[in-house]
């Protein structure tokens, strides 16, 4: 018994080491100035940067889609596979506001407002009718999106739409990371990124820390965690839970409302791009656990890097990454990295 | 045991010998009245009726009817089966003849037949072998997931899948005499091998295996405890839905001569959850009724369209209207309306129908 308890204790202190390790390199990869052989192997430090950058940020989109996916399914077992094409009429929306009001912040409220009140329709007119049938919801939600792809298309056509970034955000900005030594000066050269999108990177830490907090803390939180656990017995104790429902109904919606407008600012807004968003927070929500907030957080980095990083250095494959790192997942941890059982 | 055994066949069946299987008493009516009108359909109807409809219909209800299989007797809604015929269709691609000669390989094509099957069988099966992990929901969504992962890998990939263009000019094969790419002949080879895919379902209800596949469906715990093996049951499964959606990819490929990524696109996966459920996922029959009603919808719904006054092009709203119309009033698609609504009006409900 207690040598097992050793080997129990010994087998995580070396994970934790084994995870420290791997840290202290990555921050060494970041921080550092590239000796001449890394340069060889792996090529130009801007170029990786650039791409851990840029998964990290794709990875905080993933992470608002996909979250909001993640805290309807974790609390009401509801499968909404309708969630793609909020992100996209989100998209369309705040792309509408920003070009009629001409205000790009004004473009975030609204689309949350729009996407929850359709969220809420859809709670109480087809979630709850359908309560613990599965392949009714999903197959109804696949007709709705269906549907909603086509009204869109009917609507905005086949075009590319981009929402703009107002002034103070245009434009790259110097960041604390060297990429190498000037040859001239000798001075360090520090890497440039585009405001916008390190912008949009801390509000979704912010967002993410917000929702742990309320989930965590606060007694609206403690409710849902419960409804998590066992919503019968919360409904029996007299909580009414079907108004925490439609709530976090709203609130998961009108998160993918807000990616689509960050969605419209970074990338393009296109038909395809419901799926496309669906897709990727399946894959975020499979890799990282269903119902799990941090899992999301964790899946969304992990996809992000994974598809921005092959892009970079394997170009024909960056798919296959992704799907390797899902298949993974499924073998060793099916049901998710931070999953419960 | 031995009791148990002779309640299993009541003595007054006889014995199952060679001129039982060929007796044509056996075969219903209304079977024998739609195989006769299929038969004959090449002589009323054009060509384009021919090619354009049915055997498109054909086709799709094959690769649909394995998703029955899965769905159906195995309780696994896999939408990787669009995935794995267009795996059959670029292995027939890559092996046989097309026009990218630098790829393709221009095998005979009784070899490609048989590569472009296995293709299709490993596919499902590695997505099955994931996908039975898991239950219910998650099954949906890692075959969407694998689905979308190979359409695209086959958009990024030159060296192999020809990227975005895909393989055109692919070779139906000249046997007998016969082009088989000409709309009649091309109507009776899918009319057959879809009779014999629609055939080959329906008894496989009835196998040891298709029993036991249906009670791993309904209780794969009870089965376990009976000793059967739960996960080999659904692999196999996968495998017989392979097989059957490959033979459906390869008529695919010489239908139109060509094969691109976005033929195993996200649209396409979906179409053939969407078949199979307006048809209805629990029979054999369903799925073929499905991919009619959908060609007739997809060829038809311009004119109906543009007769009331709609743009043409929301054809896709017509279908997606019509699935959750009939999702949401019937969850056995057109087929349970059938029972319910139709059938009764003549004939007294059989006890096997409550089973579900």
């Amino acid at each position: 018994m207690s040598g097992d308890q050793q080997s129990v204790v010994s087998q995580r202190w070396f994970t934790h080491a084994v995870w420290a390790i791997t840290a202290l390199c990555v921050l060494w990869l970041i921080l550092a100035i590239w000796p001449d052989w890394l340069v060889g192997l792996l090529g130009r430090k801007k170029v990786f940067v650039n791409a851990l950058l840029n998964g990290i940020t794709l990875g905080a989109l993933y992470f608002l889609v996909a979250s909001g996916f993640t805290l309807i399914f974790g609390l009401m077992r509801n499968v909404n596979l309708a969630h793609g094409s909020l992100y996209l009429a989100g998209a369309y929306i705040g792309f509408e506001v920003s070009r009629v009001t001409g205000s790009w912040v004004l473009a975030f409220p609204i689309a949350f407002i729009a996407m929850a009140i359709l969220g809420i329709i859809l709670q109480v007119f087809v979630f709850r009718h359908l309560d613990g049938q599965d392949l009714q919801q999903t197959l109804i939600t696949i007709g709705i999106s269906i549907v909603l792809a086509d009204l869109m298309l009917w609507r905005w056509g086949g075009e590319f739409y981009q929402i703009y970034a107002p002034d103070w955000l245009s434009g790259p900005v110097e960041t604390f990371i060297q990429s190498s030594l000037s040859r001239r000066t000798g001075e360090p050269i520090f890497i440039k990124y585009p405001s916008v999108r390190l912008f949009i990177l801390i509000c979704a830490i912010f967002i993410g820390l917000g929702m742990w907090y309320v989930l965590n803390k606060s007694k609206l939180g403690m409710l849902i965690r419960a409804g998590v656990d066992d919503r019968e017995m919360l409904a029996a104790s007299g909580v009414r839970i079907q108004l925490i429902f439609v709530g976090v109904f709203a609130f998961g919606a009108g998160l993918a409302g807000i990616a689509g407008v960050v969605g419209g600012t970074f990338q393009s807004i296109a038909p395809g791009e419901d799926t496309r968003f669906l897709l990727s927070s399946l894959v975020v929500v499979i890799v990282g656990g269903m119902g799990s907030i941090p899992g999301a957080a964790l899946g969304a980095v992990l996809i992000g890097c994974a598809e921005q990083f092959g892009s970079v250095y394997a170009p024909t494959y960056s798919v296959v990454l992704t799907f390797v790192i899902m298949v993974a997942v499924l073998a060793f941890r099916p049901q998710g990295l931070l999953g419960r059982d | 045991m031995t009791y148990a055994i002779s309640t299993k066949r009541p003595a007054q069946e006889p014995p199952r010998t060679l001129a039982h299987w060929f007796d044509p008493t056996r075969i219903p009516a209304h079977i024998w009245v739609i195989a006769i009108i299929l038969l004959l359909v090449p002589t009323f109807t054009s060509e384009f009726t021919q090619y354009q409809i049915f055997g498109w219909a054909f086709i799709l209800g094959m690769i649909s009817l394995s998703l029955m299989i899965l769905a159906g007797y195995g309780g696994m809604v896999s939408l990787v089966q669009m995935t794995a015929a267009a795996a059959a269709g670029y292995a027939i691609a890559i092996f046989g003849t097309s026009a990218v000669t630098e790829i393709s390989f221009a095998w005979p094509w009784p070899i490609a037949v048989i590569i472009a099957i296995l293709a299709s069988v490993l596919v499902c099966v590695i997505s099955g072998a994931l996908a039975i992990r898991t239950e219910g929901i998650y099954t949906i969504m890692i075959t969407l997931a694998i689905g979308s992962a190979f359409f695209y890998f086959t958009r990024q990939n030159y060296t192999v899948f020809n990227g975005f263009t895909g393989f055109n000019g692919v070779q139906t094969p000249v046997l007998f005499g016969v082009n088989w790419k000409e709309p009649t002949p091309f109507y009776y080879l899918t009319l057959s091998v879809a009779g014999l895919s629609y055939w080959f379902t329906v008894h496989l209800a009835r196998t040891p295996f298709g029993l036991a596949l249906q009670g791993v469906r309904d209780n794969p715990r009870r089965m376990a405890a009976m000793g059967f093996s739960v996960n080999a049951h659904r692999l196999a499964a996968y495998a017989i839905a392979g097989v059957l959606s490959g033979i459906a990819g390869i008529l695919l490929v010489w239908s139109t001569g060509q094969i691109s990524p976005n033929t195993g696109s996200v649209g396409p996966i979906i179409d053939i959850l969407v078949i199979t459920v307006i048809g209805g996922i629990n029979r054999p029959i369903g799925p073929f009724v499905g991919a009619l009603l959908y060609v007739l919808l997809r060829t038809y719904s311009l004119d109906f369209l543009n007769a009331i006054g709609l743009d043409g092009e929301r054809f896709k709203l017509v279908i997606g209207l019509t699935f959750l119309v009939i999702v949401y009033f019937s969850p056995n698609g057109i087929c349970g309306i059938w029972d319910k609504h139709i059938k009764r009006l003549w004939q007294p409900i059989k006890l096997e129908e409550h089973n579900g």
